[in-house]
């Protein structure tokens, strides 16, 4: 096999399938679709693999105007325009008005790169379908100045969607896919001990243990992920909360410490603590 | 050998198409998994599933398909005698790997422990050859005579967890006809999209600015245009109280999906079924109620409409007038609908009881008789559907 291969690297845990799936698309250059819940490193994960296989990284972030033609270039008309009122020789040669884009700076870069599009789930619907033939084929053509740009070396392209609109079926059938799943709560000791390596166990294991209990409250509208664990153990840290402090089972502190990390809804917090409250009543009653 | 495991996912109802077979292939053969059939397993499920809905699906074929697969190849090691084994071993390994085993006590022993540690595993459960290598086109190699192989018998406990991934269906919860999330409903909600442009022209039109602009020999001639939004309207009409009580939480997430994605939405509430009036306000509903009749005045017949309850009642609270249970209706429920779906032609009910259990209520029948049958499970299967009919 060939000597870059994904392992995960010391900032991030990354689990067999997953390599797996990296490893596929790094190998048969083509692009990988990422997806799975808000908060589970999938843009992460683009960063990591450039930084573990030593390549430059190009990221384009999606929002609900990006359009496809953007990645690639734009003709800047406005500019033109003005320079033409003012007089300006470079008005005479278009080719100074094409900026180019992310995906046109990944094509022409000296080694392979790693191009990241993130949550392209947020464009337009026809998004994803204008980009096909850039996708499989690495190459455009700029009708301006009558240029068939080709990529160099075809990038290892990493795409993340939070499953906002559905991607048509002939963008799928170009990437390989993968679903980050919630992580357990082995690989989940993985990550935290990836980003905290001086943790005290014991605060962890009880971190954990609450973690996962708020997770299992019945009917919360966005449960933590952990992204939202990894801010709550940095705040457990700073104000230094001893890891007794976090047992659940304590009905007189039944509610962690510092939670509005864990949890980010208003109606949440309030169902959660709710919970709390009647599990408490309950738990007195019985004594 | 894949090849009918390619018709068995696409008779499983997968899009599977051959592009993505043929690059699952193409990775096979270019090395990126050859490990185990756990590798296997992954590299299969990236190449041929694209949508989380589907993993479930795929985890149940590849355990139906592989199954089989697997036992054939216990069969097949089962009755290759040792020495052969043995002297296919000693062929291809190096001095450098001889001696390494030699440290491992020997040959001999280690042939014993594989051995002891296959037996161990077909005793405790079937098909448990797990040690085979990938579509097993070298048992040797996977069977621990070579550094790798012996490095795979060391793992044991490492792959014996790692053993039929697909089997424990983590994926299930994601099966298209459970989950009915926020962001779900609103990817089946997009399908009724209409873009137009009206309103206040706020934004500039740079094409048509340039075209003016070169027209107007060069004087710069800015042009603005309206900005473009979801132009679909609809009426949405939603069941409270009563026996909707165990269908909040889902009605909940259908609203506020419906709010955020149509600029033109209208709501109003109603108990059991629609009678003369409606309400917006379910805490003032017997004092701020709004005439069905005011509704189809006021609401053109572009809007789409939209009714969700369950449906279930006394069939007397659609058919006779005085039929409904909270006051007296001079005219059946029956006829107030059939006004509505007059004024709009585009509409649907939605049903959040599931679609097994409409036979055995007369009312949700009868309803459904009266909406020509457009009415739908309140899932993303059948909110799909009924978004179709919308159009």
């Amino acid at each position: 096999m060939t000597a870059s291969k994904f392992t995960g690297t010391s900032t991030y845990v990354a689990t067999e399938d997953l390599m797996i799936a990296v490893n596929a698309a790094v190998t048969l250059e083509r692009p990988i679709l990422i997806k799975g819940e808000p908060g589970t490193g999938k843009t992460q994960l683009a960063i990591e693999v450039a930084n573990s296989l030593g390549k430059p990284l190009y990221e384009w972030h999606i929002k609900s105007t990006t359009k496809a033609q953007q990645g690639l270039y734009e003709y800047d008309a406005v500019a033109r325009l003005r320079d033409s009122q003012l007089g300006d020789d470079r008005v005479h040669d278009i080719a100074n008005y094409i900026v180019r884009g992310k995906i046109w700076e990944a094509f022409e870069a000296d080694e392979q790169p790693v191009l990241l599009i993130d949550e392209v789930d947020k464009a337009d619907i026809e998004f994803p379908n204008d980009l096909l033939r850039e996708l499989d084929r690495m190459e455009f053509y700029v009708y301006e100045t009558k240029r068939l740009i080709k990529a160099v070396h075809r990038p290892i392209i990493v795409i993340t969607s939070n499953n906002e609109k559905e991607l048509p079926d002939a963008f799928l059938r170009r990437c390989f896919f993968h679903y980050i799943k919630f992580p357990e709560k082995e690989t989940m000791q993985q990550i935290v001990d990836v980003h905290f390596p001086n943790l005290k166990k014991d605060l962890l294991s009880e971190a954990l243990n609450a973690f996962y209990k708020v997770r299992e409250v019945p009917g919360l509208k966005k449960k933590p992920s952990t992204s939202e664990l990894l801010d709550w153990i940095k705040l457990l840290l700073a104000e230094d909360i001893p890891p007794e402090a976090l047992r659940m089972e304590d009905t007189r502190k039944a509610i962690p410490p510092l939670y509005g990390a864990l949890l980010k809804n208003e109606q949440d917090v309030h169902l959660f603590e709710q919970l709390v409250f009647l599990d408490r009543r309950a738990n007195s009653r019985s004594q | 050998m894949l090849i009918p495991f390619f018709y068995l996912l696409r008779d499983g109802g997968m899009k599977t198409s051959i592009t993505e077979m043929l690059t699952l292939l193409e990775a096979m053969k270019r090395g990126v998994a050859q490990q185990n059939v756990d590798d296997f397993y992954y590299l299969a499920r990236a190449c041929l599933v694209k949508d989380e809905s589907q993993l479930d699906r795929f985890d149940r074929i590849f355990a139906v398909y592989f199954k089989g697969v697997e036992d054939s190849f216990g069969d097949l090691m089962d009755d290759i005698p040792d020495e052969w084994l043995r002297r296919q071993a000693e062929l291809t390994l190096s001095e450098e790997e001889r001696a390494k085993i030699e440290a491992l006590g020997g040959f001999e022993e280690l042939m014993k422990a594989l051995q002891e540690r296959l037996d161990e595993q077909n005793e405790r459960h079937e098909g448990g050859n797990k040690w085979i290598g990938t579509a097993g086109t070298s048992p040797f190699g996977a069977f621990g005579y070579n550094p790798e192989g012996v490095r795979i018998g060391q793992n044991g406990s490492r792959n014996r967890s790692a053993v039929k991934v697909w089997d424990r269906r983590e994926y299930r919860n994601l099966d298209d006809s459970v989950e009915l999330g926020t962001r779900n409903i609103k990817v089946a909600l997009r399908r009724l999209r209409k873009f137009a442009r009206e309103g206040a022209a706020d934004q500039l039109d740079l094409e048509d600015t340039i075209d003016k602009t070169a027209r107007n020999a060069g004087l710069l001639d800015i042009r603005m245009v309206p900005e473009r939004h979801n132009a679909v309207k609809v009426l949405l009409c939603l069941d409270i109280g009563g026996s909707m009580d165990d269908h909040v939480r889902v009605c909940e997430e259908l609203f506020s999906a419906s709010r955020s994605e149509f600029k033109h939405l209208e709501y109003f509430y109603f108990h059991n079924f629609i009678y003369e009036s409606l309400w917006k306000d379910n805490r003032r509903r017997h004092a701020e109620k709004i005439s069905t009749l005011d509704i189809t005045h006021k609401y053109g017949a572009d809007y789409k409409l939209v009714f969700v309850g369950d449906a279930t009642m006394s069939p007397y609270e659609i058919v006779y007038a005085g039929g409904s249970v909270e006051h007296w209706n001079e005219e059946p429920g029956a006829v107030w609908i059939k006004r509505l779906l007059n004024t709009y032609p585009k509409a649907i009910w939605l049903n959040p009881e599931p679609r097994n259990r409409w036979e055995y209520t007369p009312s949700v029948r009868l309803t459904r008789e009266i909406m020509g049958d457009r009415m739908y499970p309140l899932t993303i299967a059948g909110l799909d559907a009924g978004i179709r009919a919308l159009h």
